[in-house]
């Protein structure tokens, strides 16, 4: 089933890679820059089905994100992946306080990233 | 294209902005500024680029990179304080993450880290052996298959898993209906719901959990296959998986996933109380918002800047044909007209804009080029930069790296003496190097200024009449001695050092900058410093140019060329061989060439004497006497590319369409040198066939 996808990172090449990985499965991919344009795209997107977020970016922070979705926006039942290199236990556990439903460790193999996605999302 | 390679490009397009973004900050490091929002772009600039190289498996690149981000890191966190010595380590550093990424560009190719890593290391606090294994992070693990069939291996295959859900596994948008789904793509489930916690209707809380499974799999023998279903809940959850020896029937449900199955968690209406922290806390300060930006091909705009330059010349035809019908500039019309060519004129400035680039993308790789000069020379150099928001055509900053760089080693090479010698003679020991940038009447203005020696006129001038350059007895003035280092040959070859012997003299320099329609001029004083400036076009597609006439054709001459316009007296034109002229000017003689002659233009004058000649330079002959009918007048042209719509023509560099609707050639000075010397030799080719004869 086609999934609206909103991907948040500030890395061009993260997002085209993840544009590539998710198109190719069928889903509608829409990008966002740093957290608040995330903040923003959501707001003209409506419901999504899924965000997949970086922690480190420019201007809001995945974190910040994270929270803005989980207490004030539509999607605050939407499943939010991180996106991250960073395997530490203490960025993870900080992204889950934060609100995060799952995580996706970088470099992402494309079906590793589908399987993540099929656990969050129906 | 492969979308990956596509990708891959992306890639190393961001690597280049990530590099000046940390270079940048590196730099603002070393001038003290220690604000958290500074080290944060350092540090997601090196992980961005560790994070897109891992995906194309860069590994060395990675491996850098990674002691890299975790010494920055432990600046982030404050667990080291970015000190003078440490933040030479990290600019090192970071000199080398551009190695690296250039050799992973270019596929392959070793990068000494040398002592760079070894010192990364020592920062972060670890000795450097212990840095290795650290590079195994991000290493993508092979999945193994895992036959879902009915043939169980003798390891046990049954498994009894208890899952309860606590509230926190909801408020995280996870679902047990996907997990126990993923657990069916690993055998066959059978799920039962413990209802018993289910509490009185009224009594339920939207955000509470009531509910928990007992889920029995089978046809799956690895654990850890199980606990990954499980990744994203273990802590917001009870969870108990257990091999299941008995295969004891439960009371059974067999679930068959199927979309209509509704979720079966509760749905907060309401985030959690206590929860509500502000989202405003982690956000970053919003001076650090980059500008908004698109990406947009270059042909695009190009084709965008053609178009106006046609529409400002249809807008100067309609003008002209307004007033030839006889109707006054204050007219209706003739206000109408006005009112357009104003708007024109915003808009070709507007869409020349969109060509404009800060000259920072050039500017911020002096700082490397300088550090490493400095090492190699063992001189101690404080490069300046100022003015780098000052934009130009994008053009013109492409073709203005090599230039620089070359200044930039000469003044640190030649310009600026050992710090011993500095002191003995009352300075500071280091010295400064300043690039300046800065928009002066329409044009650029690039300043490479140093505090160093000043150029050693008695040195250039032994040099050039050692090389024959001038006469011994030549009267130079201070600025004709200083301009000798731009002649072709005047090569610092001599110099033992490998930084500015490149074979590569200054005369190079100058002839890009002429290239680019350009001037370049020194000013010097002894023992105080020197001081290149060069003066460049704001952008290639328009040119200043002396329009000239010649029988029934007009002529654009780049102005960039000329010296200065003449009216020869007759007594001043002397012929030189059968075919050649000379011009006297003040005393001295220049070939003179009659343009309509050479390019065989029908009604030009026959008496050179009637007409102006212009003196202009060219790199390749020095002065040369170009002789016309008239001079139009000077204007501003739009370039039209000869070779892109026609074909190569020696002698016309490009055409433009003048106001009133005609084609005017621009002529290219080096090109009708080249045309001349032809027609000169095949004169002589002639003539020495009728001696033979």
């Amino acid at each position: 089933m086609a999934k609206t996808i909103l991907t948040v990172d500030d890395s061009r090449t993260m997002r085209d890679m993840l544009k590539l990985a998710l198109s190719d499965a069928g889903h509608i991919v829409i990008q966002a820059d740093d957290g608040l344009h995330g903040v923003e795209a959501l707001e003209g997107a409506g419901l999504v089905d899924v965000i997949i977020t970086d922690i480190n970016m420019p201007r809001m922070d995945g974190y910040g994100f994270i929270e803005h979705v989980r207490h004030r926006s539509l999607n605050r039942m939407t499943p939010i992946l991180v996106l991250t290199t960073e395997s530490e236990p203490a960025k993870k556990l900080r992204a889950r306080d934060a609100g995060a439903t799952g995580w996706i460790v970088k470099p992402f193999d494309p079906d590793k990233l589908l399987a993540a996605i099929r656990r969050v999302s129906p | 294209m492969d979308p990956m390679e596509a990708i891959k490009q992306t890639y190393f397009q961001e690597c280049d902005e990530l590099l000046l973004a940390m270079e940048e900050g590196l730099i603002a490091m070393e001038d003290g500024v220690t604000d958290g929002e500074v080290i944060n772009a350092v540090f997601r600039a090196v992980h961005s680029i560790k994070g897109g190289g891992g995906a194309f498996g860069f590994e060395i690149l990675v491996g850098f990179a990674h002691i890299f981000e975790t010494v920055l890191d432990h600046v982030r966190s404050g667990k080291l304080s970015p000190s003078g010595d440490a933040v030479k380590v990290l600019l090192r550093a970071g000199d080398k993450l551009s190695d690296h990424v250039a050799a992973a560009r270019n596929g392959g190719g070793e990068v000494q880290d040398g002592d760079v890593k070894d010192e990364l290391s020592m920062l972060c606090g670890e000795s450097p052996d212990d840095a290795a294994p650290a590079d195994m992070e991000g290493i993508v693990f092979t999945p193994i298959h895992v036959a879902i069939d009915d043939e169980p291996a003798a390891l046990a295959d049954s498994w009894k898993i208890r899952f309860a859900p606590r509230p926190a596994l909801y408020a995280k948008a996870n679902e047990p209906f996907l997990i126990v789904r993923e657990l069916a793509r690993l055998g066959t489930v059978e799920v039962c719901a413990d209802l018993s916690a289910i509490p009185d209707l009224a009594a339920i809380e939207p955000d509470q959990a009531y509910l928990a499974w007992d889920i029995a799999l089978r046809g799956c023998n690895d654990r850890a296959k199980i606990e990954e279903v499980f990744e994203f809940v273990a802590d917001d959850c009870e969870l108990d998986i257990c091999e299941d020896a008995s295969s004891a029937a439960l009371e059974i449900v067999t679930l068959t996933p199927s979309p209509e199955l509704q979720p079966a968690g509760p749905t907060p209406a309401e985030s959690p109380p206590g929860e509500k922290k502000t989202a405003g806390a982690s956000q970053a300060p919003a001076e650090a918002a980059a500008k908004q930006t698109i990406r947009v091909d270059l042909d695009k705009v190009d084709r965008l800047v053609n178009l106006v330059g046609e529409l400002v010349i249809t807008q100067a035809m309609l003008t002209q044909r307004v007033m030839e019908c006889g109707q006054a500039r204050s007219s209706t019309v003739g206000a109408g007209l006005n009112e357009l060519e104003h708007l024109l004129r915003e808009l070709q400035e507007g869409v020349m804009a969109i060509r404009t680039q800060p000259v920072k993308s050039v500017f911020q790789r002096m700082p490397r080029l300088a550090r490493e000069l400095a090492a190699q020379t063992n001189k101690q150099v404080h490069l300046v930069l100022e003015g780098e928001a000052t934009e130009v055509d994008k053009t013109v900053i492409e073709r203005l790296g090599e230039p620089l760089t070359h200044m930039i080693r000469n003044a640190i090479d030649h310009g600026l003496e050992t710090p011993e010698a500095r002191e003995a003679a009352g300075k500071s020991a280091e010295g400064t190097v300043t690039l300046r940038a800065e928009h002066r009447g329409g044009r650029i203005v690039i300043e490479v200024s140093d505090d160093g020696r000043g150029i050693d006129r008695a040195r250039v001038r032994a040099k050039a009449v050692e090389k024959g350059l001038i006469a011994p007895s030549a009267s130079l003035s201070d600025e004709e001695v200083d301009n000798l280092i731009f002649l072709p040959g005047f090569s610092t070859a001599n110099q033992v050092s490998n930084i500015s012997g490149r074979g590569v003299g200054l005369d190079v320099v100058r002839r890009n900058i002429v290239d680019l329609g350009g001037r370049i001029v020194i000013g010097s004083t002894a023992g105080k410093g020197s001081r290149f400036s060069l003066t460049l076009p704001l952008t290639l597609a328009v040119l200043d140019g002396m329009i000239v006439a010649v029988g029934d054709q007009t002529y654009v001459l780049p102005l960039s060329h000329i010296v200065e316009s003449l009216l020869p007296k007759a007594s001043d034109i002397r012929p030189l061989g059968s075919n050649g002229m000379l011009l006297n000017v003040r005393g001295g003689y220049v070939p003179l060439v009659s343009v309509g002659d050479l390019l065989g233009v029908e009604g030009a004058l026959k008496d050179l004497s009637a007409g102006v000649v212009i003196l202009v330079e060219s790199e390749g002959v020095g002065r040369m006497a170009l002789a016309f009918d008239a001079i139009v007048g000077q204007r501003q042209v739009v370039i039209k590319s000869f070779e892109s719509n026609f074909r190569h023509i020696g002698g016309i560099a490009a055409a433009t369409i003048l106001g009133d609707g005609r084609v005017a050639l621009i002529l290219d000075i080096d090109g009708l040198v080249a045309r001349c010397r032809d027609t000169a030799a095949n004169h002589s080719n002639k003539l020495q066939q009728a001696i033979g004869a």
